[in-house]
């Protein structure tokens, strides 16, 4: 995969897919050693290009990068001049003629990092764009199930929220739908977007029909400040159809895990026992999000020059 | 005064009916002889062997962007790339700055027409004031001026009674009110038609109900005032579908559809590519079809480009921060002749939707081949392949959702007013 872009899960194959999770496992295991550092990127130049500020994907990329030896240069929207609305291939080309060996972009509007991508020579992976892709997110949701039930062929996984505006939700629809689990997507009508099913899942409003018999169930954050009143009537409401308490976990498989991609909204998407509850696997979410970016970092990136 | 001789062209004159081979005399400014093997003289000799011969195009719904926008077009880069792209007149929208809501900008815009552009310009009036859609414009004074119609495009005069008003106003002046029709609430920030392509990239969809919804409206309000309305860039089957019923019933809407709408689907988005960003957007396969049909049987009456340039640092933002729009004129004769190519339109048809019924609507010269008639006419070489390089045309902009496409045929000659103003080898010649 050297010298390819990351943009989303759309573009890969299944092989790719479990590439990057099998060279994961193996990055994994640096972040458990004592010295969390080997020279795989030695003398590699990484920019992480956030023009949405996210400190958790920021930080994960730049732990990613630097345990495998490159240089990471952060590079925000409130330190420099995206602020402006800078032409975005400007901005492109500007960091092109900066020689980086590889480019993380974050933008709260969808396409930026193809766009981008397009106008330069180095890998670009997409740390998320709008309610596009998120596909690192993806990633480390896939390997973080695999690691806990052995496998996704054959799962059966409930996507649970703003399905229209969640990235994350793209991601994991094609991932999981590419490794062979059933995806269900469940919420409000006024959260689930136009002709869905297209994208080969099943549409729920109702949560109990969502989670019957499911082994995965993955909660979208809701955006609570920006859609209360506009798409569901009040964070009361939305919390009591929607959000997951140990009353609805209960039609879940008795083994089902919980997921969510941070940050939560206590009460609101999960309560608090499941949060911290047997059922979550939140934190090895988080875990594993450092050693699958380090992974794409590497596989896209290659081998520092000898 | 100027003699033309168009020699051994296959002559289609919708008006006449007519679609010929024949030859086209021109004389001090009007059509002076039609017929076979006319004596030449001393008329300068256009060999039109093997092309077609038809009233000069008009473009009933363009962006000139003058005044207050020239870093984008003006009048005259504007009326040279309609020349080259055959259209002898383009109506031009009001959304100027300042806009045109007062008969002072009408009489600049026809003074800056007279002085820069090949083409005949007919500026289009705001039909609010500063297209707030809440204080109509003076529409007697407006018309006085020179105003052939009066719209809000790119704005939409959402207040139901505001629009009653204006459309039952105009009938003193009996121009159309051309409606881009769009109810906002519904657009809702949609920059994509909303579907399954806008659920794939996660951008906000627009979704066809909100044309649907506001052609209803419109057509409601039209049939009650008995006004001309005209529906600008109708995009969905649902408005096809409204504005035939419509016209079943005497009512008097007319509608002119785009060459992108008739010729790409929302497929187009799919690589992010901010020219295929326009307002309403690029629907699906079975709006692009419904528009081609509507086109076919006559629902629709005529092409009109939209042409709407924006400057390269302008498009090269973000889907959502980008403005909507994309040049027209000079790639609307091959990306409609296909229809003919694919046996949809005939030629005379084709020639009707690009020429006669939009000078029609807006009660202009033109659109005929009539001996006496004024000489707008455009040479088209229907074979003539050619890549459109938006760098090397007439625009001032660039933003194409064509630019490096294989197209085929062009204008190849265009003669305004019995003059001619552009020849496919030497380019454009005047002004």
């Amino acid at each position: 995969m050297i010298g390819r872009d990351l943009l989303g899960i759309e573009d890969l194959t299944r092989e790719e897919i479990e590439l990057i999770l099998d060279t994961s496992e193996r990055m994994k295991e640096v972040g458990e050693r004592e010295v969390k550092k080997v020279p795989g990127l030695r003398g590699r130049t990484i920019i992480n290009l956030f023009f949405e500020s996210s400190t958790r994907t920021r930080t994960s990329f730049e732990i990613a990068g630097k345990r495998l030896s490159a240089d990471v240069i952060n590079f925000s929207s409130s330190s420099s001049s995206l602020t402006k609305k800078e032409s975005i291939l400007d901005t492109a080309r500007t960091l092109a003629a900066m020689d980086p060996d590889a480019v993380v972009v974050r933008h709260a509007v969808s396409g930026v990092p193809r766009r981008i991508a397009d106008a330069l020579e180095c890998p670009v992976i997409n740390a998320g764009d709008g309610a596009h892709e998120h596909p690192t997110q993806a990633l480390l949701d896939l390997l973080t199930v695999r690691q806990k039930k052995g496998r996704i062929d054959g799962l059966s996984v409930a996507i649970v929220g703003d399905i229209a505006h969640s990235r994350v939700a793209r991601s994991n629809i094609y991932g999981f739908s590419k490794l062979g689990a059933e995806v269900r997507v469940a919420g409000p009508p006024t959260m689930i977007p136009s002709d869905i099913e297209s994208l080969g899942v099943k549409a729920f409003t109702k949560m109990r029909d969502a989670i019957d018999g499911v082994d995965v169930i993955m909660m979208l954050r809701i955006q609570t400040e920006r859609l209360a009143g506009a798409l569901f009537p009040s964070v009361r409401e939305y919390s009591a159809t929607f959000g997951l308490n140990d009353a609805k976990l209960a039609y879940a498989k008795a083994d089902a895990i919980v997921m969510h991609p941070g940050p939560v909204n206590r009460g609101v998407e999960l309560s608090p026992t499941i949060a911290d509850g047997r059922p979550s696997v939140i934190l090895d979410q988080v875990r594993n999000g450092v050693a699958v970016r380090m992974a794409v970092l590497y596989l896209l990136t290659g081998r520092a020059p000898e | 005064m100027s003699r033309i001789l168009i020699r051994g062209g296959r002559v289609l004159d919708p008006v006449a009916g007519l679609d010929v081979q024949a030859d086209v005399l021109i004389e001090d400014g009007r059509i002076a002889g039609l017929g076979a093997g006319l004596a030449a003289g001393k008329a300068e000799v256009i060999d039109a062997k093997g092309c077609w011969v038809a009233p000069g195009f008009v473009d009933m719904h363009v962006h000139l962007r003058e005044p207050g926008q020239e870093y984008k077009e003006d009048i005259g880069s504007g009326g040279r790339a309609a020349v080259a792209g055959g259209f002898t007149a383009v109506a031009c929208m009001a959304n100027t700055s300042p806009v045109n809501d007062d008969p002072s900008v009408t009489q600049y815009i026809l003074e800056r027409a007279r002085a820069t552009s090949p083409a005949r310009v007919y500026p289009i009036a705001a039909a609010t004031k500063g297209l707030k859609g809440e204080v109509m414009t003076e529409m007697v004074a407006q018309r006085a001026a020179g105003a052939v119609a009066f719209s809000d495009d790119g704005k939409v005069i959402m207040d139901s009674g505001v629009m009653r008003r204006v459309l039952e106003y105009s009938k003193m002046i009996d121009v159309p009110i051309i409606v881009h029709a769009e109810d906002c609430s519904l657009v809702a920030g949609g920059v994509v038609n909303e579907g399954p392509i806008s659920t794939k990239l996660g951008l906000p969809g627009n979704p066809n109900l909100a044309e649907a919804v506001l052609v209803s409206r419109d057509i409601m309000l039209a049939s009650e005032t008995g006004a001309h309305l005209h529906v600008a860039h109708v995009s969905t089957h649902e408005a096809v579908d409204l504005i035939r019923r419509a016209r079943e019933q005497g009512i008097r809407v007319t509608a002119e559809v785009t060459p992108h709408h008739l010729a790409l689907t929302d497929a187009a988005t799919l690589g992010f590519d901010t020219n295929a960003k326009m307002a309403p957007p690029l629907r699906s396969q079975k709006d692009c079809e419904a528009c081609v049909q509507g086109l076919v049987d006559g629902t629709l009456d005529c092409v009109a480009t939209d042409h709407a340039p924006h400057a390269i640092h302008e498009k090269e933002v973000d889907f959502i921060e980008a403005p909507c729009g994309v040049l027209g004129l000079e790639t609307a004769v091959p990306v409609t002749l296909e229809l003919v190519r694919a046996g949809r339109l005939a030629p005379l048809a084709w020639v009707r939707a690009m020429s006669t019924n939009a000078a029609q609507i807006l009660q202009q010269a033109g659109g005929s081949l009539s001996v006496g008639d004024v000489a707008d006419v455009v040479v088209i070489d229907p074979e003539r392949e050619w890549t459109y390089d938006p760098v090397k045309g007439y625009s001032k902009s660039i933003n194409s959702p064509w630019a490096g496409a294989r197209l085929r045929g062009r204008a190849v000659a265009t003669i305004v007013a019995g003059r001619l103003v552009y020849d496919v080898e030497r380019g454009v010649l005047h002004p």
